[in-house]
């Protein structure tokens, strides 16, 4: 399977002039690309530069209106998703696709064996599985199921399913998203080791100092385009983040808070399990006037607290306060009367009717209110006044307050949501992974709306996986593992990699009581 | 082959995209009409003529779609929310039921009075049948499509043992028939010697009334939202759960007025071939009219014509009148087709 002795610069990889037009948008714009043998690049972007929409076209997604590529200097035919993955090219998902009830073992050899041979060879399998975990460093017990996986061992489990198809070429999509600063070490280890053997890999991520940490050479994609190529040894940082937004990054300066008196606090409360682990005897304060950061690793309590909060996921035990007043049955409605102002984790499913309009949409929560109704009428004059208040305010991009909101991109959506939560200052605020999937202008908007929010006295508590957002933005940090939190500890108190070690679950026992 | 989704269609792209849904039902059952040995222009001549040719025909057509505009509008205002009502045919029958208890003369006070109460009587029994498949529903997560669809049975095996026991007529000769309900109780015809009665005018007002819930109340807002998106309105704080109960009460209701007005307008006494399937052709009419309330008095009164007109044209042209039912299925399932396309691009790749 090793065939070709070209040495270093042998060419692996040729992507030549993609384009790729959606209607009015064109996502990928004359996009050339070579990846050489023993090499690791790194395509760098903002969401929505099309990453994606190139990785879909390589493997036959999308078909692309021009351009074509090699794979191992043989044409690629379009538009055939096998194409690829027959030429050696496996890729490793953001959202991994494993059969969750299945073992390790069962999931890397599935769909490997011809379908007239009712059995695996379950002996051959293992033993080559063993070999590739021990070369590469990724060990995982094949006989468990994956359920019971870290989502670190599910990661080395998709490369293991890609490596046991024979993959040359590995594309890892955004691979450290999900994962704690020491498994991150891990995984570059690994690909070390990978192209120490000859593989090559493209790295798609967006964040800059893993891309200079592993990667040879950087791709920078900007709206569609190539923004430019360097290698790694000619460039910085600060010149990767300038080519892949256009302009000087802005930096969130934030002020130091002046936090007030307790506004809304959790005392003991567990809940069952939601998106993940539930809440475990969590004890939380947010005052007035501060920003709370919560950290962890996505799936360990972060979607039951956030549920738990806004109303939607009833508590097993303990206390809910607002305003130093307990509170009993908390729900949606509760919140919203008690100035709780909700961001949800997911825009389209939680978040907004897709198939409504703006208008219908902005008045959702506050419709049963004089202000939008009467005598059981919908007021529909006040509520596109509403509408067309928020679109004004929150600069929203949108035909008009009737336009269905489906249409609308994420970023828009979200300032929609924004201007729904805020609207009425909420006295607490609780924005759950409020900027996932924007684009960095829009990040750096809703970043300037809660640091308003929280200088004009709101508590606001800000839940993300993104270990930078919370540093940058959170006066005050805790961190979530398996439905515990750690101990607060002030801005800059702790390093990423202290954080990281809480959130891989370790120092919390014990530590259930924050603040 | 890819579907990309498009905007919010147009009013004229809305009816382009009725007009061929319907062509195309016409076109596929024309090669059913050849292979019976007719001509298909001549065969859909006399079915228009049958439906709409005359003022008999046209009044019969209006008739036969009265029950088929409050069955359709039961079903839209369910399917709205997301409500799978399959049950109308129960709620009909039993609001039938309510009508011949309350309107053979148990009560005897002059129509203005007798009347309204029976209606009422009647939509709440209505009403009833369905709120218990919605809070299975709600509490326990148990299926609406198949508790409702068994009901059906249920009820109308239950509507007949009264018409064999309590319900019977005892001057009926022994036939399976309710007795026949006194003249304070009857709906007026509309012109007099024709069969077209005011519950079909009752049916457009209701239609009126169920536009205005969905566009302009709150409770409309509220179970769009639900249909829409679940889990977004609860986490606005749409009281879901009370939402789906309010709906089952008010699309129960509009069913079992179907079967009030067709004892108390048209039949007179209940017998088991009151509907002939009105409460599920509702859920063609709700689907045809794409769930909109005055959509579904066009989509019933087209599919009652179709009916009407099919009858008609077999007398003359012999061929058999099942080919309405084909008509019928074969526009849904055209229609339903033509909805997708409003929705989505297909490209062909």
């Amino acid at each position: 399977m090793d065939e070709g002795t070209g040495g270093k610069a042998e060419e692996v990889l040729r992507l030549s002039g993609i384009t790729k037009r959606f209607g009015a948008l064109t996502a990928n714009n004359a996009i050339s690309l070579t990846l050489a043998r023993g090499e690791v690049v790194a395509l760098l972007g903002e969401n929505g530069a099309g990453k994606t929409t190139l990785m879909n076209i390589l493997f036959g997604h999308y078909t692309a209106d021009e351009g074509e590529i090699e794979v191992f200097g043989k044409r690629l035919p379009t538009g055939d998703p096998r194409a690829a993955l027959d030429a050696g090219v496996g890729m490793v998902h953001q959202h991994f696709t494993l059969a969750e009830q299945m073992s390790v073992l069962d999931n890397i050899a599935l769909g490997t064996q011809p379908i007239w041979r009712p059995f695996l060879d379950r002996k051959a399998a293992r033993e080559r599985i063993s070999k590739l975990a021990a070369d590469y460093g990724l060990a995982v017990d094949p006989d468990k199921q994956i359920t019971e996986l870290s989502v670190g061992e599910r990661q080395r489990v998709e490369i293991l399913k890609a490596l046991y198809r024979d993959a040359r070429i590995l594309i890892l999509d955004e691979p450290t998203a999900v994962l704690t600063p020491m498994e991150v070490e891990a995984l570059f280890k690994t690909l070390k080791k990978l192209v120490a053997d000859g593989l090559s890999v493209i790295f798609i991520s967006h964040k800059l100092h893993e891309v200079m940490a592993v990667c040879d050479r950087v791709v920078v994609l900007r709206s569609g385009t190539v923004a430019g190529a360097r290698a790694i040894g000619e460039t910085d940082t600060h010149d990767l983040a300038q080519l892949m937004v256009g302009s000087e990054l802005p930096q969130d300066e934030v002020a130091p808070a002046t936090p007030g008196q307790v506004l809304f606090a959790l005392d003991k409360a567990s809940t069952k399990a939601e998106g993940g682990a539930g809440l475990k005897d969590i004890t939380l304060e947010l005052r007035a006037g501060e920003i709370t950061g919560l950290a962890g690793i996505s799936g360990n309590g972060q979607a039951a607290l956030a549920a738990a909060i806004a109303g939607t996921l009833p508590l097993t035990s303990g206390t809910i306060r607002i305003h130093g007043e307990t509170m009993s049955g908390w729900s949606p409605r509760k919140a919203l009367a008690s100035k709780l102002g909700r961001i949800p984790e997911d825009r389209h499913a939680t978040g907004m009717i897709g198939d409504m309009s703006v208008a219908e949409n902005v008045i959702s929560e506050a419709y049963p209110t004089r202000r939008f109704s009467r005598f059981g009428i919908i007021d529909w004059n006040a509520a596109a006044e509403f509408a067309r208040e928020i679109i004004a305010d929150y600069d929203v991009k949108c035909p008009s307050e009737n336009a269905r909101v489906r249409l609308l991109s994420g970023g828009n959506m979200q300032k929609l949501i924004l201007g729904r939560a805020l609207d009425g200052d909420p006295d607490v605020i609780l924005a759950s992974q409020p900027t996932r999937g924007l684009d960095v202008g829009a990040v750096s908007y809703v970043h300037r709306k809660l640091i308003e929010a929280r200088d004009r006295g709101a508590a606001i508590l800000l839940i993300s996986e993104d270990l930078d957002e919370i540093q940058s933005l959170s006066d005050r940090i805790v961190v979530m593992s398996e439905g515990r939190l750690s101990a607060p500890s002030a801005r800059g108190e702790r390093s990423q990699r202290e954080l990281g070690i809480l959130m891989a679950g370790h120092g919390l026992e014990g530590d259930a009581d924050a603040a | 082959m890819r579907l990309e989704p498009r905007p919010a269609p147009s009013l004229a792209r809305t009816l382009g995209f009725t007009v061929l849904a319907i062509a195309g039902a016409v076109i596929f059952s024309s090669i059913l009409v050849m292979l019976a040995g007719a001509n298909p222009f001549t065969v859909f001549w006399l079915v228009i003529k049958g439906a709409a040719g005359t003022q008999f025909a046209l009044l019969e057509t209006l008739t036969r779609a009265t029950p088929l505009i409050f069955t359709g509008l039961a079903v839209a205002v369910a399917f709205r929310a997301r409500l799978w009502n399959i049950g109308a045919e129960a709620q009909l029958y039993i609001g039938a039921v309510m009508t011949v208890v309350l309107g053979t003369g148990a009560i005897t006070i002059p129509a203005f009075g007798l009347i309204p109460i029976i209606m009422v009587a009647a939509m709440l029994a209505g009403a009833l049948v369905l709120l218990g498949p919605a809070i299975l529903k709600t509490r326990f997560g148990v299926d609406e499509v198949v508790t409702t669809l068994l009901l059906n049975f249920i009820v109308i095996l239950f509507v007949s043992l009264l018409l064999e026991g309590p319900l019977k007529d005892p001057m009926g000769l022994g036939w399976p028939q309710s007795k026949r309900v006194i003249a304070e109780a009857k709906l007026p015809r509309i012109i007099t010697g024709k069969r077209l009665h005011y519950g079909f005018v009752l049916a457009i007002v209701s239609a009126g009334i169920v536009w205005f819930i969905m566009k302009k109340t709150v409770l409309g807002y509220e179970m769009r939202a639900v249909g829409h998106n679940a889990e977004a309105a609860r986490f606005a704080g749409i009281p879901v759960n009370r939402v789906l109960a309010k709906t089952a009460l008010i699309s129960g209701g509009l069913a079992a007025l179907a079967g009030f007005s067709e004892v108390a307008g048209l039949k007179g006494n209940l017998t088991l071939d009151l509907s002939p399937g009105y409460g599920y052709t509702g859920i063609v009419v709700a689907m045809l009219a794409m769930l909109n309330p005055l959509g579904v008095v066009l989509a019933a009164i087209f599919v009652a014509g179709i009916f009407v007109g099919a009858d008609a044209m077999s007398r003359s042209a012999n061929v058999p009148s099942y080919i309405a039912q084909v008509m019928v299925a074969s526009s849904l399932l055209t229609m339903v087709t033509a909805m997708m396309l409003m929705r989505y691009r297909i490209r062909w790749r």
